[in-house]
Formats: structure tokens, sequence, C-alpha cells
């Protein structure tokens, strides 16, 4: 007999712990086990193994925790408790000295602060799963999480990975790996990730000190982990005994009714959820169903020519994707000789040197005439192999689309990481929707998905062909329906309907998020629909069904890319070809080797690879300094005029002292007009530092809300860095209104620029140490400014005379129309010279604060290294009278891109590129308008979302494929 | 059939013969106040039908048809309208609908035209839009605010905000299950008859009324020995009222032994009006129409002091504070000119709640929401500093946002809010909830 035994259950996203103890609460039993999503069976079964144990126990004192157990638990009358309440609960018990819990679960991160005021933080919806998350990141570097932790151990450098979202992290890691980053420099670098991540999110300006405690699966498996944290915290944590057990155990001392234990088992055993859950229909009603279909498909095949017996020159497609690689060779007819498709286990080169290899020594009696490479991986395989050609992806599908349906209007391709669509008008691409980086990860997310329940991908998705009732799981990114998915576990989905949930939800996020369509006939008439993930006949009939339209699958839909760069290499016609032969891959080398640049400011963190015959291939720079050694012409590119121009308003010593301006948001634009106006008044006006990791990282502590803007985040850096330099007054104005430029109905701020002082204020610890002035000013009514800028001034710096306000106001704005004078003056000039020298113009459209480099992340000079001018949204706004727009036009920056739409929607020289920062509202409503704008003049839109990070690689292949679709690549 | 009529912007107008022929749909809110204010067009002779339709289908038609980074609440109301116009019930060519337009900085302004960009899409922009505002944006032949209809919505406002209020206060404590409910639909009822006959919203008669619906709601026979966690709900207004965006949130509060406190939509009134008397303020501007606000403002002032004074009469009732108090509880936390969305008012709702004994408060946002950044999520800290007990939980609402994500971190809010309210009245440890 136990006296008073205590039962805790902690039933998790992916895993069930269970603890038996004693009144003193002593520990008898535990157990952690995954559950695959067989929660109440599980469940079930855990308890029975109990009863076992301590046969004679009739009744118990029984609690549930844990998030998945929430439902079942109300259900069959057994008591809950909240999970980060119970870990505080037995934090209090255990360790009564502790200061702060950190527990990384399955897909929760969780900050209990214990003493002082307690408080306990929990990561919000968009935040991501963070064991889930190492999963997932392991899955992708092709190791165990305990490799990872080994592997980390030996890194010599950690790279900045995005640390606020799972889906984000995996498009920083894909292109690192695929230029050959080292896999023990990624694990160690992911680790930090979830620090920053957990941090950044969670403590929100809190300070983490004292006794820290470390719980949960991640942080007691992974030791690398948890030196991460003690790194980044100055501390050393403890991983107590029983880390794991810490929520079981809390539901355990939280337990005060006795519970008869038989009868609970029954109840949970009779417990069978409602389906509640949100169904679709199914994919198909019976088996004849499902044949029509996949005959009607088996029509759609490539037609090959058998290479043991061909003789003669053949060419050759490479497509190294983002997860897999893919390769086809074919003859001149375009008959497919041989192909190979596999995961690229995060470096292509070898597998690129092995299918070479391979193909040289079996069937040497066929000659390569000619290569070409596509994807991510396309500059990297070029140089190692001296490959002829490159081409943008978007090219290489549609290359390989014509070949099975001439007539092609529309192609969707789903492949690991990424969704690709477009629109095909009189033979060109017309149109390209790319994904987000939050909705990205399609293909990949149901592997890993299906890797998670212990399936490989094929079998997981065919599961789901004949489920009854398809789980609905929404169309949101990865990190939604991860727990999407959990709620329907809970709610008793069965995996059938959960498997052809998510194929549905691939389908409707690439309908619904990327490619933004309400119906069918908008999308065209002859869809060719390729990429691996097609291949599953679950996610090809959900997309027919979403649509109501037949389309074509070819057999080869997951070498599309590599099929469509052969033809693409036979259409060039070359006699020979510059690739490695057999002798030089042989001897062929790659040596990889991380530096830091010292170029210039940016220091980027550069991969050197070198192989054999010394050819070099340098990735992660931004600009093409490290690789010509030579400085990137800028007098083509506005925004680099712009950093130079504001560089110019140096601080003038004054009898008033230092007044500081943090450079960022509104600040980029009125900086002239502050810094005229307190200079004339004697300040000495001087502004926060340029932008950089650095600097964001010092300030990222205090952010309230983690799915603001990156830009309004960046604020609280610049403010730190002010503080730092001691400056004792900052000027940083709160303003609801902006200049009227006569563009738009209104000349609003949005409530992010007008407001975010008062957050500053609020959350910065350190802000009560200067003046911090956030008043609210209108500068948009010329004549109350001085008399009410001076009634603000007054309060904090005693008796200004008018008269000198008002000689300063009208410097002010002088000195902002001086600004905008000499900008658009650029403009003139670089366009004028790119029409004389016949150059292509981009605008690049976004907000004043976008010439941060560290926001925009060089995509200016991207754009201009493509020997492109570049100018802007305000430069080019001025030029269109005020128009009816689709939208209420409201905001003055706003305005600015509609008119900027409407102009080059006159110029056939011109395209624009609209930079939207990640988790900007606002840009909800104009990316839709200012394409509306765009299209109705015949003109090809393209967006670049942009946050703390941004995958280079992707804006690349956007903006290739519109130089591609203007003809101009 | 009324003739499709444009105006020179090429929008489609509301004509006259539109207001005979035509059935106008309105998206629904708070219930209780939009179940009275309908009343009102019915009486002016319009045809109109408020909402009922929610559940999946309304989510499923706005992600089709509204930008999905949009906010969610633009989501659900143009999904809401769109479903209705695909259900079949109406007839298509003799339907209208109406949206109400702030005006604000903030992107609620743009409902409207993303609710024609909708029917656009779905071939329906023969239908047209009717925009409701005080800002005089958009006009109709066949559809005008006259000041009797202003008058009775801003009653229908003052009555909605004191049953809501009431009801909160007495349905946790009810002894007879139910009774609480079947008062509040006695009275909406009641004062829909009234204003049908264009009666209830005169000044003395409205008292009257409010004094009685105080009195009655006193009646109810309560049991209010235990004491309950309260929990005070502030958010951007569709989903801090509409359970279709807040996925049932007050329902899912009771169920939790939970007595919930919504402040009123008077206040959101008051505010509005009261940010063009700080515009001029603060930036300057005529004076003349600052009187005439002012007017406005002072009448809208009288009329909450009627509810407030109602609710004293009564014993065993919160008293809601005054606007004026919860302006005056924000000076120096947060400026007068954040106005856009919610604004300060949101801030201050919760030290309102926090001072009243609502400091347990679900924060309610559309995923995403800007203002939110600023006046909910940017002011926690600020908040709990002046008010320590203040238990302040954000949650996030979008179309995949999930329940049980929600859910479980209002459940980690309601676990401390217990063990506080343990600890006060002295009983030993809960069991968790």
């Amino acid at each position: 007999m136990v006296d008073g035994m205590r039962i805790g259950l902690d039933i998790g996203s992916t895993t069930i712990k269970c603890v038996a103890m004693d009144e003193e609460g002593k520990l008898l039993y535990q157990s952690y086990e995954r559950h695959f999503s067989q929660i109440t069976q599980k469940t079930a079964q855990l308890l029975s193994q109990v009863r076992e144990r301590f046969p004679q126990e009739q009744t118990a004192k029984l609690t549930i925790s844990g998030s998945a157990g929430m439902g079942m638990a109300d259900s069959c009358g057994i008591p809950f408790v909240q999970e980060v309440y119970a870990t505080r609960v037995a934090a209090k018990k255990l360790i009564p000295d502790g200061d702060v819990i950190i527990e990384l679960g399955g897909e929760d991160a969780k900050i209990l602060f214990l003493s002082g005021s307690m408080e306990v933080r929990m990561n919000g919806s968009c935040a991501g799963g963070t064991g889930a998350f190492i999963d997932q990141m392991a899955t992708l570097l092709g190791v165990s999480a305990d490799e990872m932790n080994t592997l980390a151990q030996e890194h010599e450098k950690i790279y900045t990975i995005a640390s606020r979202c799972g889906v984000f992290a995996k498009s920083d890691i894909q292109p690192l790996l695929n230029q050959g980053a080292k896999k023990s420099d990624v694990a160690a670098s992911i680790f930090y990730a979830v620090v920053n991540q957990t941090i950044a999110g969670l403590a929100q300006g809190r300070e983490i000190t004292g006794k820290v405690i470390y719980l949960g699966g991640p942080l007691t498996f992974l030791p690398q982990l948890r030196v991460s944290f003690d790194k980044t915290l100055h501390t050393t944590g403890v991983c107590p005994e029983n880390s794991l057990y810490y929520v079981a155990m809390g539901a355990a001392f939280c337990a005060s009714e006795e519970i008869d234990l038989a009868a609970a088992l029954e109840r949970l055993q009779q417990y069978h959820t409602q389906g509640r859950y949100a169904t679709m229909p199914p994919l198909f009603h019976n088996q004849q169903e499902y044949e029509e279909f996949c005959a009607r498909h088996n029509r759609d095949v490539a037609v090959t020519a058998d290479p043991e017996t061909y003789e003669g020159p053949a060419y050759i497609g490479i497509d190294a994707g983002s997860t897999t690689l893919k390769a086809a060779v074919i003859d001149p007819q375009g008959r497919l000789l041989t192909s190979v498709y596999q995961s690229n286990n995060g470096n292509p080169v070898p597998l690129v040197r092995q299918f070479l290899l391979d193909f040289y020594h079996r069937y040497p009696k066929i000659t390569l005439k000619g290569g070409t490479v596509t994807g991510y991986g396309e500059d990297i395989i070029r140089n190692a192999f001296g490959v002829d050609y490159g081409v943008v992806e978007t090219v290489a599908h549609f290359t390989a689309a014509k070949k099975f349906l001439p007539q092609v209007d529309f192609i969707i391709d789903i492949g690991g990481q990424d969704i690709k669509c477009f629109k095909i008008r009189s033979g060109a691409i017309d149109n390209i929707f790319l994904n987000e980086a939050c909705s990205s990860g399609c293909g990949s997310f149901l592997q890993t998905f299906a890797n998670a329940l212990g399936y490989s991908i094929a079998d997981f998705a065919k599961l789901g062909l004949f489920a009854d009732h398809p789980v609905d799981l929404g169309s949101r990114c990865t990190v939604f329906m991860n727990s999407s998915v959990k709620q329907a576990q809970k709610d008793g989905a069965s995996i059938e309907n959960i498997s052809a949930g998510l194929s549905i939800s691939v389908v409707k996020n690439a309908l619904y998020k990327v490619i933004r369509c309400a119906n069918a006939q908008q999308l065209g008439e002859h869809i060719v629909v390729q990429g691996g993930t097609f291949l599953n006949d679950a996610v090809l009939r959900a997309f027919e069904q979403e649509l109501g339209v037949d389309v074509v699958r070819p057999d080869i839909a997951g070498l599309m890319g590599a099929y469509g760069a052969a033809l693409y290499a036979l259409e060039k016609g070359a006699d020979s070809t510059t690739m490695l032969g057999l002798e030089d891959l042989e001897h062929f080398t790659h040596e990889v080797r991380a530096v830091a640049c010292g170029g210039c400011s940016n220091n980027c963190q550069l991969t050197v690879n070198t192989f054999s015959g010394g050819r070099r291939f340098i990735s992660g720079n931004r600009c093409e300094r490290p690789v010509t050694k030579k400085a990137q012409d800028d007098s083509e590119n506005i925004y680099q005029y712009k950093l130079e121009l504001l560089r110019s308003y140096q601080p003038i010593k004054g009898s008033r002292g230092k007044l500081g301006l943090p450079m960022g948001l509104n600040m980029y634009e009125l900086l002239p007009f502050w810094y005229a106006f307190f200079t004339r008044l004697g300040f000495e006006v001087v502004h926060s530092p340029a932008s950089n990791r650095e600097l964001y990282l010092s300030g990222q502590s205090s952010i309230p809300s983690d799915t603001v803007c990156f830009p309004a985040k960046l604020m609280h850096g610049h403010v730190e860095a002010l503080i730092h330099e001691g400056v004792h007054t900052i000027f940083y104005p709160c303003m609801s209104y902006n200049l009227d430029e006569g563009l738009g109905d209104n000349h609003y701020n949005c409530p992010v620029v007008a407001y975010y002082p008062e957050v500053i204020a609020a959350n910065m610890p350190d802000i009560g140490k200067v003046n911090f002035i956030t008043d609210y000013v209108g500068i948009h009514r010329r004549k109350d400014f001085p008399k009410k800028i001076h009634e603000i001034l007054c309060r904090y710096f005693g008796d200004i005379p008018l008269r000198d306000v008002k000689a300063a106001a009208d410097e002010a704005y002088e000195s902002y129309d001086a600004y905008f004078v000499r900008v658009r003056a650029r403009e003139k000039e670089i366009v004028d010279r790119a029409r004389k020298e016949g150059r292509p113009i981009i605008v690049l459209a976004g907000r004043p604060y976008h010439v941060d480099p560290e926001i925009n992340h060089g995509i200016d000079k991207l754009i201009a290294g493509f020997n492109v001018a570049v100018i802007s949204e305000d430069s080019v706004s001025c030029n269109v009278q005020k128009f009816p727009t689709g939208v209420l036009n409201q905001w003055t920056y706003h305005s600015r891109l509609y008119a900027a739409a409407r102009y080059i929607a006159t110029q056939p020289d011109m395209n624009l590129v609209q930079l939207v920062s990640f988790g900007c509202g606002v840009d909800a409503i104009t990316t839709d308008e200012v394409r509306e704008i765009l299209e109705a003049e015949g003109k090809i839109y393209t967006q670049i979302k942009i946050d703390e990070i941004t995958n280079l690689g992707a804006v690349k292949i956007r903006l290739r494929s519109l130089f591609a679709a203007t003809g101009l690549e | 059939m009324a003739k499709l009529v444009y105006d020179e912007k090429g929008r489609l107008l509301f004509t006259k013969e539109m207001k005979e022929e035509y059935t106008i749909l309105i998206p629904m809110m708070a219930p209780i106040h939009f179940g009275i204010i309908k009343t009102v067009f019915d009486n002016s002779g319009y045809n109109v039908v408020l909402l009922q339709n929610n559940g999946h289908s309304v989510v499923e038609e706005g992600l089709k048809y509204v930008h999905n980074d949009t906010c969610y609440p633009a989501l659900l109301v143009i999904g809401q309208m769109m479903d209705a116009l695909h259900s079949g019930k109406y007839d298509l060519h003799k339907t209208a609908l109406l949206i109400s337009q702030t005006g604000g900085g903030c992107r609620a302004s743009n409902y409207i035209h993303l609710l024609r960009k909708a029917l656009k899409k779905a071939g329906l922009d023969y239908i047209p839009v009717v925009s409701i505002n005080l800002s005089g944006m958009e006009k109709n032949p066949g559809f005008k605010l006259t000041l009797p209809m202003i008058r009775k919505m801003i009653a229908g406002l003052v009555y909605g905000d004191l049953l809501m209020l009431l009801s909160n206060q007495t349905r946790p404590y009810e002894i007879h299950k139910g009774e609480t409910d079947a008062l509040v639909a006695h009275w909406v009822e009641k004062l829909a008859g009234q204003f049908k006959i264009g009666k209830g919203y005169g000044r003395a008669e409205q008292k009257k009324y409010l004094d009685s619906i105080a009195q009655a709601f006193a009646a109810i026979p309560v049991d209010r020995s235990k004491p309950k966690v309260r929990v005070g709900v502030v958010g951007e207004i569709y989903v801090k009222y509409a359970s279709l965006g807040n996925n049932n949130l007050e329902a899912f509060l009771a169920e939790q032994d939970c007595e919930v406190m919504v402040p009123g939509l008077m206040g959101f009134m008051l505010f509005k009006v009261d940010n063009r008397l700080e515009d001029i303020k603060l930036y300057g501007g005529n004076a003349v129409k600052y009187a005439a606000v002012k007017t406005f403002m002072d009448y809208l002032t009288s009329m909450e002091t009627t509810l407030i004074e109602a609710v004293k009469k009564v014993p065993g009732f919160v008293v809601p504070s005054p606007y004026s108090h919860v302006k005056k509880l924000v000076k120096g936390v947060i400026g007068y000119g954040c106005k856009m969305g919610e604004g300060w008012l949101l801030t201050g709702e919760m030290m309102e709640l926090a001072e009243q004994g609502y400091g347990n408060i679900v924060c309610t946002q559309p995923f995403g929401c800007l203002p939110n950044h600023i006046v909910g999520k940017g002011m926690i800290r600020r908040i709990t500093s002046i008010f320590p007990d203040a238990n302040i939980v954000p949650i996030d609402y979008d179309p995949s946002a999930t329940r049980v994500n929600q859910e479980n971190r209002i459940k980690l809010m309601l676990s401390v809010a217990k063990e506080r309210l343990a600890e006060k009245s002295g009983e030993p440890q809960p069991a968790g909830v």
C-alpha cells in the first residue's frame, strides 16, 4: 500500500509523461513516451501500467496537465491543471531558491520568473515550436538531434539565423547548407537561434538573473543547448534531476481529488472523441473514383530513350533545389535518357559529382554537349563543375512545362521548401507568385510531419486518399498548422483524416495565401502542376477538387526543373561543354572555409568554397566586393544616395547641449526637418548610429510585441544606442499625421509609426535615465506648428522665445523641402543616364526607412548589381496628380506607392519592385492595390517580403524572373 | 427594379428606389446592442437584416475574398456578408450591404473598400454598399442618418451597455439558471417595440426605463456568497464583442466559473468624438468646429451619466467609471493623441478594470493588429507597474489560431487568478483549474 498516492500526467504535443508519487512527494514511478498522436490510447495504456505496478491502489489523487490533455480531461471527469502553473508548483516545492525557469517543450517555450513579482510567459502563437523546431532542423541536416548536439560541440563560428519563427530559420539554414557552410557551425547556430528566440520572445525586457533552471526535453537531452543559454545569459543554469517531469510532478502535487482509478480508466477507454473538429469532403469516395483519376493522369508521361543503347550527343540539366537534388539527361529530341532525384542532405556538391562519375562510367558512348544548372545551389554547382549555363528556376520550369502542354498558361510548382506559381502570357512568364517566408515549407512540412508520426511522406499522403472526414487545418503558415493538428488530435481525428487535411492545407496555402485566387478561371485554362509534392495523389486530388478543374501532372513532376534546364541547354545548341570531364571529377576536391569579410561595415559572414583547379565560390556576401575586390558603383542607386545625403547632417555644437534623434521609422525622412529645427535653436543634434545586428540585439529584450514589424523593433536598439552614448535628451515625437502631399484622402502615419515612441517609453528600462520627449506633434499644420511646439519645448527647456521657434520652424520646412529637391534631382540624373545607356530602371518602392541597409538587407545593391538603375517611390510620386484608388488612400507614405505605380505604368523602361516588411498590416492593403494599378497597365508586379533576416536567394529568383519576363535576362 | 446609379468617382449609389425595394444586410458584432439598433432602421423605413450566420463557412468565404494578411475582423465581417450573399436566401439584385466606417488611421477604415473588392472578385459588384459613419464620408441619396435616428441609436447603445453590464454581473450568481438571459431578451424586445413606435429614447423616458432595467436585474435572486474570479475583457472592438471573432470567449470564461466584465460601447463613442477635440488641442484648429463637437460630446456625456446614475440606484453592482475618469487614469501613461483604433482608451480600460477589481484581463486582438502593438501589448508592462496585481494575458485571434492554444493561455492566467483569489479568501491552494 502506498499512502495517499498521487498521479500526474503531462500530455504534451508529442509526448506523454506520467509520474506516481507517495504522500511525501517521493517519486515511485515515472515514464516518458512519444504518443504519435494516439493520445487517449496512450494515456489509458500508461494508466493501466501504473495500475499493474500498484495493484492495491483502488484510488489515487490524479490530475492531468498539458495542452493536448485539456479536452480529454474535461470529458473524462479528471481534474486538469494548466502546465505552466503545474511547473511552478513543482519548482516551488523542489527548488525553492530558483529564480527563473526556462522550459522548452515539443512546441512551447516558457519562462517563469519565480522570485520578485511572479510572472509566467508562454510563447505567442507565432513564435513557433522549439523541440519540434530542433527536430525539424535536425532532419534538414540529415542527423538526429543527439548528433546535432555532438556536431555543435565542434563549431568554429556562429551564423545569424532568424530566431522569430521556425519557418524563417529554415529558409536561412537551407541556403547556408547549399552554399557549403559546415554542419557543425550550422548546428551550433541553430541552438543560438533557439536561445535568441526564447529570450527575445519571452523575457520582454525583464532580466534573466539569479538561479536559472532548465526544464523540458530539449534542454535535458541537448547539453549544447544549455551551454548556448549559459553563454548568452552569462550564467550557469542547472538542469535538475527529473527535469522532464516537472509538469507531471506539478500536476501530481496539485491533485487533491481522490479518483477511482478503475472507473477513470474505463472512462478513458470509452472516450471516443465526437469528431467535433471542422471537416471537409473526402478526396475520393471510392476505389473506382481513384482508378479513373489515376488513369487520366497516367497519360502525361515524358518520352524516354534507353541510355544503354543510345549513342551520341546529350544535354544535362541539374536542379539543385533546397532539399533535393535533381538531374536529367536528354538526347537532342528531348527524350529523357536518365535522371536522379534525391535528398541533398544539406550538400549537393558530392551528389552531383557522384552522378556525373556514374554517368561517364556507365554510358561512355553518350557525349555531353552542354549543361544547365538551376535552383538554390545554382552558383555553387556552376562554379564547382564548370556547368555551361545557369538559368532561373521559373524559366526552367516553364521550359519543361511547355513540352507537356504547349499552350500552358499557368504553372504551379510545390517543392520541398517553396511554392512557385506563374502565369504565362504570350509565351512569356508574366506574373510570378512565390510564397513568403511565413507560409513556406510546404513539401518538407508534410515530410517532417510524416516522419514525426513514423511514416514516409508517400505512405503518409496515401493514408489520406480514402479518409472519410478530412480535418480542416486552415491555410496559414506551418507553425499554425502544427497547432491546428494538435487541436485535431485532441478532438480525436484519425491519422487518415489528418493526412488528408494536411494535403488539402498545402493546396489551400498555395491557392489562397500565395496566389490569392478566388476562382479557378482566374488562374488559366491550361494548368501544369509540378514539383515533388504533387507526386502525392492526395495533394493532386485536393488541388483539382479545390479548383474544380483537371490539370496536367507530368510523371516526372519532381524532375521538371532539371528537365527544363536540360532543354534549355539543348536550345542553346552548344557544340562542346565546359563541364568537368571524367578525370577532373576523379581528382575533384572541395574545401570550405568560413571568414568574415572586412570589405565594409556590413562584415558579411562569408563562406569560401575552394574546388580543385583553384576555382572558388564565395557566398554570404551582400555585394560583389569580396568577389571582384572592387567597391560597387553606387552612382545609379538612389538608396545609396539617400544614405549619403542623410550622413551629411552633421552635429554642430550649440549652447543648449546635445539632443539625440533615433534613426528609424519616420525619422529617416524627417531628419532634415528636425536637424534644421533644433540646430537653429542651438542644440547639437546627434543621431543614433547606423543600424547593425548588434544594435538590434542590444534593444531586442524590451520589445513587447513579437509580431510588430522589424523596422519598429529596430527602434529599441537605436534609442538604447543614444542612451549608451550618454545623450541626455532624446527627441522622438508621436505623430498621428504626416505632411499632406496632396496625393491621398488623408495624410496619416500608420499606427506603428505614429505611436511607437509610446512603446519605447513604456518598455525600455533605461528610459527613465534620460529626458525622453514623445509629445504629440503636428507638422502638417504649418501655421499652428510653431506655437504648439513652442509650448512643448518650454515645458522641457524653460523659456525659449517664440520668435526663435518660428524662425527655426521656417528653416525646418525649408530643409525638408531642400532634401526632396536634391533626391528628385538625383533621380532625374539617374533616369536620364540609364535611358541614354539603354539600361532598365527599377523603382524600388517601400517606405523611407527601407533605406536602412539593416532593413533592406542590401537588396538595392543586389538590384543595382544586375546593371540596373535603382530609384525610389518618393522620387517619382510627385510626377502624378491625385487619382481615385480602389482603397481608402489615407496614409502619406502609402499614397506615394500608388502614385509611383501609376507613374511607372506609363514608363516602358521602368518596373516596380515593392519592399514589404513582414508584419506590416497596412501593406496587406497596399500590395493588392499596387498590383492592381500595375496590372491594369500590363505591368508585372513584384513583391519582396523582408524581415529581421531575409533569404536573398529567394529575392534573386524573383528579380531574375522579373528580368527574364521583361526580356532583360 | 431600381436602376444602378454611380457617382462621379464610379461608386455605386444606394438610391431612393433601393430604399423601397432592397434588403440591407448588417454584419453582427455586439448582439444586445445591435439587436436594439436594428429596430431604428426598421422604424425609419429601411428593410434590414442583422446577419446571424456564423461558423466555418464565414471564415472560408473571408479567406477566399479578403487578403489573408488583413486583420481578422475584416475577414469575418466581409466573410459573413459574402456567406450570406451566397446562401441563396436573398435576391441579390435587391440586396444592399451596410458597413461602418470610422475614418481613423487604422486599417479598419478600409473595410468598406475591401468589401467592394470582394464583391468585384465574386462578380457581385452590382450590390451597393452603404457606409455608416459620423464623418460625412460617402453619401447616398437613399440613405441618410437623420438626427432622430442618431439619437435613437445612441439611446440604443446606452440601453445595450446597461443590459450587458448588469447581465454580466448577475448571470454567474443567479439562483435560477437562465433568468438573467430571459430578462435581457425581455428588455431587448420591449425596447425594440418602443423604438418601433418612436418611443423610448426621449431623455425622461429613457431615464425611467434605465431605472426599471436596473431594478429588474437587482430583483433577480442571486447567491454571491462564494467569490468568483473576476475577468475583464478588452481589445479591438470587433473581437472584443463578437463571439464569432473571439471563439466564444465569454462562454468559455463562464464555463470556467468566472464573472466577466466587458466595458461598454459608449466609452468607445465618447472616445471617438473626444479625439476630434484632442486633435484641435494638440495641433490647432477651428474654434467653431471645436464648439460644435464639444456640444455633441456633452450630449453623449449626459447620456453616460444617466446610465451610471441608474446603476448607482440599485445595490450590489459595480458601477462603471465615467469616461472622464478613465481618461484621467491614463494621464502620464499614454498620450491623448494616441487615437487610432481603440487608442489610449484600451489602455485606460485595462487600468479601470484593474482599479475596479477586474485585474485579471484578457486583452483580445486580431493577429498583427497595428494599434494593439502600442496600446495593448505595448502598455502591459507599464500597467503592471502601476497595478502590480494586474494579471493580463494578450490573446491573438485569426483564422487559424487554434482554440486549444488560446484557451491554454487563458487558463494560465486563470490559474494565477484563482490562486490569488484563494489567498485573499484564506482558502488552501486550489486544485487547479
